[in-house]
């Protein structure tokens, strides 16, 4: 019991750092309906140019800003050469254009930065804590601080600003929403700017879990199914699906691994996602669709 | 004034249901053909059966398959790869446990396999939709892999998962040079582009095309959503995974399950998006591009950039451009290079006038 409890919270821990990816996927899909397969090639660039920067000996927090600026200026550029271009396509379209883009942002990183691991250290120790007779990574409670404080901030934007309202009401009916004056054209690039600065922090944890290097654009294949089981709209839904797929993840590698093999943790989210989905086609918190012919 | 259909006038139904109309495209095509058939086994030297001329084809195929279920029905999918290895480890099963069993009946094997794994990750399609849909596809594409390489059965206990083609023989004649599996690659890519160009023309492709527009209104003037999605499936599978044999059997000769991963169904994805969507000539000249510009930009590099990009630098630069061209096609011409060869066809009707 107590090791099934230690594996289920190591599990719950981690994966709070997929729902940090997913949480970026699911503010631009609620803004512009595009399902951003760049999310994870978006991680990756952050990630390696904040890397980057600190080891040319930059100081933390300039390298933060000047990183954070890279991806403002990332998302005005998508938005001008890609987005605008692209109003009014089937959202298929806009997917592959996202397909596109991530070889492109990768394909940059790489050329920028070169191709080689990189050891990111954030001074968070990855010792074991222990709390209440169970071992935890110190590195895991920090990361699922700053995911709860992100989604924290990103309530507070979506609420109470001016910024975050006009979004809600993108999200809702851009039709709408042009009609009473909001610039849609504005609210995609803060939308895209916002989703660099999320992309950024779960670049920073991952690659100081895993080492900065091209593999980290792969966690995009792991907020997937979080995004499918949790809702492609809800922030909240991308925690929880974070969450349990995390859980099961982790305890299908320890109980179901030694019997039918090691290594499926890459599509064991797939099929519980499929086998949710079945359920509910939406995901457990995602909008229904009314299909009007 | 290149070419004109003034005084070809069609008289029987026979002749209304021909692929090419007008004598011109019809002897266009057969001289193309024979072309492909008879003459460039002779001219062609095993560089160009090797390296370009065989993966352009198979690789077409793949396209052929792809773009039957996500250009014809809609249905998008990022697991090609996943059904390519499924039609490879099937046909070299049926080849290794079945002594002396024929070359051929081994591929219809291999595609009969990979389409029953197919309608089986197509099956969620019924109930979800879009992009939902990518996760079953994803899950076949990681699904797949992993037993293919979990268990020994598949690659005859081979120690590093690697399975290695047959000898290539039919009815007694070796197709084991460079020319001969030239050859056989076009005889089976040239027999399945016909039965896929006849099956979108048919009711099931129309049925396809109109779940594609919005499956909704297909089902409610009563085309029978189950089936016309699962036969998407189901044949683009098929082809896919006769795809996936040939890419093991006459292009690589021995493969292992992680040549079949996710960057192939990009790479096929890609072939179908700069292709055209929706068109069987399309895949073809897809195929083209993503084989030979690889190579073109290495010719370019080392000719002219010699010593100014370094070669690590030339996969970034590849990356680059591909994913420029992408967004590229998707902005300027979303229906691809087909769509470019039918303007030009159309200009070349009306030439020297304009309108």
């Amino acid at each position: 019991m107590e090791f099934f409890l230690e594996v289920l919270t190591g599990g719950l821990l981690a994966g709070l750092m997929y729902s940090l990816v997913a949480i970026g996927f699911v503010l631009i899909y609620k803004a512009s309906g595009v399902f951003n397969f760049a999310q994870g090639s978006m991680v990756l660039f952050s990630a390696l140019t904040f890397v980057s920067l600190l080891e040319r000996g930059v100081p933390f927090w300039v390298s933060f800003a000047v990183t954070l600026l890279t991806m403002i200026a990332l998302a005005w550029a998508i938005e001008r050469v890609v987005l605008r271009p692209l109003v009014n396509r089937p959202p298929i379209t806009l997917f592959m254009a996202t397909l596109g883009l991530s070889y492109i942002i990768e394909g940059v990183a790489q050329a920028m930065w070169g191709a080689q691991v990189h050891g990111l250290e954030l001074g968070i120790s990855d010792a074991p804590l222990e709390i209440g007779g169970m071992l935890l990574s110190q590195f895991d409670l920090f990361s699922a601080a700053t995911a709860g404080i992100l989604v924290l901030f990103l309530s507070l934007l979506f609420n109470k600003t001016r910024i975050g309202i006009s979004l809600r009401a993108v999200a809702d009916d851009q039709l709408a929403a042009l009609a009473v004056g909001i610039k849609l054209q504005r609210i995609w690039m803060i939308v895209w700017a916002v989703a660099g600065f999320v992309g950024l922090v779960a670049g920073l944890l991952w690659g100081a879990r895993l080492g900065v290097q091209f593999s980290l654009s792969l966690v995009v294949l792991k907020a997937l199914p979080v995004l499918i089981i949790g809702g492609f709209t809800s922030i909240g839904g991308a925690i929880v699906g974070g969450l349990i797929i995390g859980a099961s993840e982790k305890l299908a590698e320890v109980y179901l691994g030694p019997i039918i093999g090691g290594g499926i943790e890459n599509w064991f989210p797939y099929v519980l996602a499929l086998l949710f989905l079945l359920v509910r086609p939406a995901g457990i918190f995602g909008e229904r669709a009314i299909e009007r012919v | 004034m290149i070419y004109r259909e003034s005084g070809q006038f069609i008289t029987s139904y026979q002749a209304d249901h021909r692929i090419f109309k007008l004598y011109q495209q019809r002897w266009a095509f057969y001289a193309l053909l024979g072309f492909a058939f008879v003459i460039v086994p002779f001219i062609g030297n095993d560089y160009w059966f090797s390296a370009i001329l065989i993966p352009f084809l198979v690789l077409s195929l793949a396209g052929l398959g792809l773009n039957l279920l996500t250009g014809y029905a809609g249905q998008i999918s990022l697991g090609s790869a996943a059904f390519m290895a499924v039609g490879a480890f099937a046909a070299y099963n049926f080849q290794v446990r079945i002594e002396g069993s024929p070359l051929l009946v081994g591929f219809v094997f291999g595609g009969v396999a990979a389409a029953i794994v197919g309608v089986i990750f197509g099956l969620p399609s019924l109930r979800i939709k879009g992009f939902y849909l990518l996760v079953s596809t994803l899950a076949a594409q990681f699904f797949v892999t992993w037993v293919l390489t979990q268990f020994g059965w598949f690659s005859n206990y081979n120690a590093s998962g690697v399975i290695s083609a047959p000898s290539l023989l039919i009815l007694g004649h070796d197709f084991s040079s460079p020319a001969g599996r030239y050859l056989l690659t076009l005889g089976v890519v040239t027999v399945l582009a016909f039965f896929a160009r006849n099956i979108v023309r048919s009711e099931l492709g129309r049925h396809w095309m109109a779940v594609r527009d919005m499956d909704t209104a297909a089902a409610v003037i009563g085309i029978p959503i189950l089936k016309t999605k699962l036969l998407a499936f189901a044949i683009s599978s098929f082809l896919l995974g006769i795809a996936g044999a040939l890419w093991a059997f006459t292009y690589l000769g021995t493969v292992e399950p992680h040549g079949f991963d996710l960057s192939r169904s990009f790479q096929i994805l890609f072939i179908i998006i700069i292709g055209g969507m929706g068109s069987i000539l399309g895949n073809f000249l897809g195929a083209a591009f993503i084989v030979l510009l690889p190579i073109l930009l290495s010719n370019l590099s080392a000719n002219f950039l010699a010593g100014v990009v370094d070669p690590g630098q030339l996969e970034n630069l590849q990356k680059i451009i591909f994913g420029a061209l992408i967004i590229f096609f998707l902005i300027k011409e979303p229906n691809g290079l087909a769509r470019l060869w039918q303007l030009f066809r159309e200009r070349a009707r009306i030439w020297p006038l304009r309108f």
